[in-house]
């Protein structure tokens, strides 16, 4: 091996910079699962009766199922009763009215992470509703938001206050028995967000939730609702890192989007779960069903994902293009260092005349890892005029990871317009030496070449998330050429 | 500046560079010329630092120091600089992100301090309106879609933003037309200073009409095999490579 490679090497096996864990202790449900684990989970969150009927209806359904297994990724079966299904902060039963009365140790987690809540108030304006082992707590910019009538809270707390718009829209965008992991989540989900913009509100800022895993064992079933009325606009990010550990993590969120006419919704994710040792242990299972629906006419959703983490990433964000006019957006990241394997894509279901979407999908793989962008674009027979343009480009760092792009296409118009490209490219030795003779380390030189790559989707980016994730690529693939 | 000794290189088990010695004091211009396969390429790319180019004998000294452990990364940040034959393309990079990272990437490893984006644009805009190179062009990515006289001006342009010690230019000539040369060997000349070299590779004799070496070298077979002035140069275009220096290959 040349000098350049060993070194290069030596950079590829650099540990996780987010791996510590916080010793805050958790209070657990029993190990395992069973009905008696699902009346918990709802009897801790003081849930209606008719919440619990729907998890156990959607547990009794899961447990007829089988895990879906066409996938790209290889993984030694999950059992299921090894894990806990609810953990929360001790602080959970008396809630901080303020920071202050946070446990120092949970601010001294976000410190790590570089992102005080105390700082993100005053310098971004950005509300937060931060998720911490299933429980929220803190929440902030709450009076702002309410004065224009904007709801955004832990969905436990919706549950409470706003029983009746949670009834009327939860499990109407991904219905309990859509799959296995959605399943499951829907007998056991523990938090997760909702957001409600009241029609013609234009949310004055964006919503942002930073999801952490922190107790050992514990599956996180995120649960997030949101919901834009008539011509109202939402923004929403989701970011999140994880400690170090060394067992499996299972992880199956479902986030469920309802546009209704004229509405907008912009949903962003950054996630950096912990991926694993540079042989593939101990990191986090991501099995997550997001999708959303656009139900009224002109409405739009865009998704717009970098995903860096976890050891399997299995996500297909979706729309349902319903109404007409209306329009979904794909905009993704997904990077693929060491063992990582990542199937991810999306679905554009095309049911309203003169819908149209955009899919742009960059994938990168670096180590001994495999990525693939899975798509369909499907036409349905009333969607007269149509529109589909995707773009997918899978860009290898090295010689043993791999790039693969399954798209379906099925039209059933034949008025409708679908087109597809592909690329695969390669970061090529003599674009590196020409960064290095430049004094551009090989470190930095990656991340600028793979940058440039990925510009198209990171534009799409609120600014402050942007310049998050351009740093996020960088780490992700430190030293990974070779 | 450039002291080079018996140095031998070889590319993937073949011996390419055999005993080539070579001293250009600072402030001169040196052409080496030379055939086809003669290891032009390989000495650019040896003095630069790329990986695979392995020396096997002999040795570089630059301004005193050994350069053969050096990674390209810190040669170029102690002052030296290759101008491409075929510059690369970077797509979605903008050539000021790739030019701003160039230049505060040399000085981290210099222990100098980064600009900032307000003196750092403002050292471009200046720099770049004595090469004609437009605003626009900066914003493009680095060499997507440039003509070959616009990635060369590009190649001028960061040249003069890093202030090398030791410029070497690997067959800027090629791909230019008569204009395009002028206005390159035009940005390179206004480089010419007490303190910097230049190492001017080169097929053919034309561009030396414009960038006037000091000494010429001709190149065959892995060493320098003639050594002279800049009439050398002329008595290699009327005669040929094959008359001047014999059967060298």
């Amino acid at each position: 091996m040349s000098q350049q490679a060993e070194t290069l090497q030596e950079l590829t096996d650099s540990k996780y910079k987010y791996g510590f864990v916080t010793d805050i202790e958790s209070e657990f449900a029993p190990k395992g699962l069973n009905e008696e684990i699902v009346r918990f989970i709802s009897k801790k969150k003081n849930e209606p009766g008719w919440m619990l009927e729907w998890r156990l209806d959607a547990y009794r359904r899961w447990l007829a199922m089988t895990e879906p297994t066409w996938a790209r990724v290889d993984y030694p079966p999950v059992d299921f009763q090894d894990f806990y299904y609810f953990a929360a902060p001790k602080s959970d039963s008396d809630k901080p009215k303020s920071l202050d009365e946070v446990d120092p140790e949970l601010l001294k987690t976000y410190e790590k992470l570089g992102i005080p809540l105390s700082e993100q108030k005053m310098l971004t304006g950005v509300a937060v509703d931060a998720v911490f082992d299933s429980v929220s707590v803190a929440t902030t910019f709450k009076a702002k938001l309410e004065e224009v009538g904007v709801i955004f809270c832990p969905l436990s707390e919706a549950l409470a206050k706003h029983p009746e718009l949670v009834r009327k829209y939860l499990g109407t965008v991904v219905p309990a028995t859509d799959n296995y992991y959605a399943t499951l989540n829907s007998a056991v989900f523990s938090e997760g967000s909702f957001v409600y913009v009241p029609e013609g509100v234009r949310c004055p800022m964006e919503l942002s939730t930073y999801f952490r895993i922190n107790a050992l064992n514990t599956g996180q079933f995120e649960r997030t609702l949101i919901i834009a009325e008539k011509n109202s606009y939402v923004s929403y990010l989701e970011g999140c890192t994880a400690p170090m550990r060394d067992e499996n993590q299972l992880h199956a969120a479902v986030v469920e989007l309802v546009a209704l006419e004229g509405a907008e919704i912009k949903y962003s994710t950054v996630q950096n779960w912990y991926p694993g040792d540079e042989n593939g242990k101990g990191g986090i299972y991501n099995f997550v069903t997001k999708r959303g629906d656009c139900r009224g006419d002109d409405s739009k959703i865009s998704w717009t994902q970098v995903e860096t983490g976890s050891a399997i990433t299995w996500k297909y964000p979706s729309c349902i293009l319903r109404g007409d006019n209306s329009v979904g957006e794909f905009y993704s990241i997904a990077i693929a260092n060491n063992c990582q394997q990542a199937d991810t894509g999306t679905k554009m279901i095309h049911l309203g005349k003169n819908t149209k979407s955009r899919i742009i999908s960059k994938g990168i793989s670096a180590g001994r890892a495999q990525n693939t962008y899975r798509g369909l674009v499907n036409m349905h027979a009333r969607a007269e005029g149509a529109r589909n343009f995707t773009q997918c480009d899978s860009l290898l760092l090295g010689s043993r990871c791999g790039a693969h792009t399954v798209p379906y296409i099925e039209s059933h118009n034949p008025s409708a317009i679908v087109e597809h490209e592909a690329t695969t490219s390669k970061i090529s030795d003599d674009q590196l030496f020409y960064c290095l003779s430049r004094g551009i380390g090989t470190e930095e030189a990656v991340a600028l070449i793979v940058n440039g790559f990925c510009r198209e989707v990171l534009q799409q980016l609120p600014m402050e998330f942007a310049v998050e994730a351009q740093k996020l690529v960088g780490i992700s693939l430190e030293g990974s050429v070779g | 500046m450039l002291e080079i000794n018996g140095l031998h290189v070889s590319v993937q088990g073949k011996d390419i560079l055999k005993g080539l010695s070579l001293t250009v004091p600072p402030g001169e211009v040196h052409a080496i010329m030379g055939p086809n396969g003669a290891g032009k390429s390989t000495t650019s790319y040896t003095l630069a630092g790329r990986d695979g180019y392995d020396v096997t004998r002999g040795s570089i000294r630059f301004k005193g120091e050994d350069m053969v452990p050096l990674p390209p990364e810190e040669r170029a940040a102690k002052g030296i600089f290759l101008a491409f034959q075929y510059p690369l393309e970077i797509p979605g990079v903008s050539t000021l992100t790739f030019l701003k990272s160039a230049v505060n990437a040399q000085a981290r490893l210099r222990g100098e301090k980064e600009l900032d984006a307000v003196q750092f644009l403002k050292l471009v805009r200046e720099t770049a309106k004595g090469l004609n190179i437009s605003e626009e062009m900066l914003k493009r990515p680095l060499n997507v879609g440039f003509s070959g006289g616009e990635k060369k001006r590009n190649e001028v342009l960061q040249m003069a933003l890093l202030k090398p010690t030791l410029a070497i230019l690997d067959e800027t000539d090629s791909g230019l037309d008569i204009d395009a040369m002028k206005l390159v060997a035009e940005g390179v000349n206004a480089l010419r200073a007490p303190d910097r070299s230049f190492l001017v590779i080169t097929h053919y004799q034309r561009l030396l009409d414009y960038i006037v070496p000091d000494h010429i070298h001709i190149l065959a077979d892995g060493r320098i095999v003639k050594s002279g002035d800049k009439s050398l140069a002329l008595q290699l275009e009327e005669q040929g490579y094959d008359a001047v220096i014999g059967k060298a290959a």
